[in-house]
């Protein structure tokens, strides 16, 4: 048997927490005028009427609704890596963070149709596969559908 | 006439298509088009400004001095401007500013391409810091991702329907049957749309424009200029006013190639989105509203932008745009045509080339030359564009 490594995805690392069971996307806040940024504020802050340098790395709220969503079914080109022997079509949303004011897209996790999604409706973050290369799994953050019955 | 107004002496395109030759070719073809248009010879051009191609390696990137060569050394001054889609506008916002500077009189702007098959991608090689390499890479979102993005937003908030998408399709191959520039002179049903393939739902294949060969140059003069040259030829058609605005911070919509907007938490959404204040800018400077239109050439990167173009050039309120369709507003004869040209429903995307080839056909239009798609009486048009990472691109003509 051998021993997987999960690693994030080229490009994502320290843009969300890979291990964390409840996992949440990591934004930068601004310590001068308090807005948010995702992935990265790597210029200084993109309000033009601040100045600030300076960001406090922040967990991201776990939970928004669907701004928009639809699928993939073609296979996108490279530098995308089909993680399955052949592409199964998937979703992608953008979901809006209600407290932040931000919308994130993601894949959906594998299995969600657009049947099953609309504009407004709940999800919340995981982190799954996003390809396998030999015995190294890279992982990137996706939206799930919230079960009924709560967050649980 | 305004202080401001420059003269469009001439417009030339090379036909689009899937030519798979050196997309100098066809910048050089539209070139000399242009100039026979305009009536003057190449070696009276002062200025050559380019629209750069990314995908046809160091020539593409010094566009204005490859077409300059290609034309045969002159001395003549140049740019080469890159701004995505948005290109084409660029290079003639150079061209349009040289002369009101006084720097200038005659200035020939030159767009072409030559694009490989199938979905744009990035360039090869890892670059995780370039948004761009990131969509495709972390989330395998393409440009049609976007598109459907934007048009599940109107399904599910003002009710449009897959019909009413497939319509837009319907009238621009329409259009676009009499446009001999186009690469699709083909008639489309409802029906034949919506039993293409599904690319991105709810869109499917033939509601997304495909990535064409092309080329188009515009001849922009000093009205000064124009006036002396045309002599009894009539008034020329007018650049009135070039919008290339930026975003203002939050930028809320999500477009390409992020993966996420600006906050809203701390500064409050503004007046206009984005695509909203690229139209918008483009009728302060000129002092004229949509109503004043005759017509309109939009970026219909897919059927339902066409509509989102609607909205965000005034030509009705949001969340009306399918009535418009339906009403027969948009269409040729109707009250305000959009895309007589055929848009690029009937063109496919030559980038650099894309924005140029809106201007031409608002001046055939204006001129009354645009053989069976003719707006009649057309007074004034307005063109609309996006280019990646934040560039708008509008350019209001007037007769």
């Amino acid at each position: 048997m051998t021993t997987t490594t999960r690693v994030p995805a080229l490009g994502a690392e320290g843009w969300f927490t890979p291990d964390d069971p409840e996992p949440a996307l990591l934004g930068m806040r601004c310590t001068t005028c308090g807005t948010y940024v995702f992935p990265k504020a790597d210029f200084g802050c993109p309000n033009p009427a601040c100045v600030g340098l300076a960001f406090d790395e922040v967990r991201l709220s776990r939970f928004g609704t669907v701004w928009s969503y639809t699928d993939a079914r073609y296979q996108p080109p490279a530098p995308y890596v089909v993680p399955t022997e052949e592409h199964e079509p998937f979703c992608i949303a953008a979901v809006h963070l209600a407290d932040e004011g931000l919308v994130v897209m993601g894949q959906m996790v594998p299995g969600v149709t657009v049947d099953d999604l609309r504009v407004g409706l709940p999800v919340e973050l995981v982190v799954d596969t996003l390809f396998t290369e030999g015995e190294v799994e890279h992982v990137i953050w996706k939206w799930k559908p919230v079960t009924e019955g709560g967050a649980d | 006439m305004a202080a401001n107004d420059v003269a469009v002496l001439g417009v030339g395109m090379h036909p689009w298509g899937k030519w798979g030759r050196n997309f100098v070719e066809y910048g050089v073809a539209a070139a000399r088009d242009a100039l026979r248009d305009a009536g003057i010879d190449w070696s009276e051009v002062q200025f050559v400004s380019g629209a750069d191609t990314m995908r046809n390696g160091y020539p593409g990137y010094v566009s204005g001095a490859t077409f300059a060569q290609a034309l045969g050394w002159t001395g003549a001054r140049v740019a080469s401007s890159y701004a995505a889609c948005a290109s084409g506008v660029t290079a003639l916002e150079a061209a349009r500013t040289r002369i009101l500077a006084g720097l200038c009189d005659v200035a020939l702007v030159v767009g072409a391409d030559t694009t490989p098959k199938g979905f744009l991608a990035p360039n090869s090689g890892d670059r995780p810091t370039d948004p761009d390499w990131l969509r495709f890479r972390l989330l395998g979102a393409t440009n049609p991702t976007y598109f459907a993005l934007a048009a599940r937003r109107r399904m599910d908030l003002y009710g449009a329907t897959s019909e009413d998408f497939a319509k837009v399709k319907v009238k621009n191959a329409a259009n676009g049957l009499a446009n001999p520039y186009a690469r699709y002179q083909k008639a489309y049903t409802v029906e034949e749309v919506l039993g293409s393939p599904m690319v991105a739902d709810p869109l499917h294949l033939f509601e997304i424009c495909a990535t064409s060969d092309g080329g188009a140059a515009v001849v922009l003069t000093s009205m000064e200029y124009a006036a002396r040259h045309a002599g009894s030829a009539g008034a020329p058609v007018r650049v009135a006013a070039v919008s290339t605005v930026t975003p203002t911070y939050p930028n809320t919509i999500i477009d390409l190639p992020d993966m996420a907007t600006d906050s809203t938490a701390v500064v409050a959404v503004g007046e206009r989105t984005f695509k909203e204040s690229i139209a918008h800018a483009a009728y302060e400077e000129a002092g004229i509203g949509p109503e004043d239109l005759s017509l309109a050439e939009v970026y219909d990167l897919s059927t339902a932008l066409e509509l989102d173009w609607y909205e965000d050039i005034g030509l009705c309120k949001r969340g009306e745009a399918e009535r418009l369709l339906n009403d027969g507003d948009t269409q040729l004869g109707g009250r305000i045509p959009v895309n007589a040209s055929g848009g690029l429903a009937c063109f496919g995307e030559a980038v650099p080339a894309q924005a140029i080839a809106q201007v031409c056909e608002v001046t055939w239009q204006l001129r009354g030359q645009a053989t069976g798609r003719q707006v009649d009486g057309a007074t004034a048009g307005i063109t609309a564009n996006q280019g990646l990472f934040g560039h708008g691109s509008s350019v209001l003509l007037r007769r």
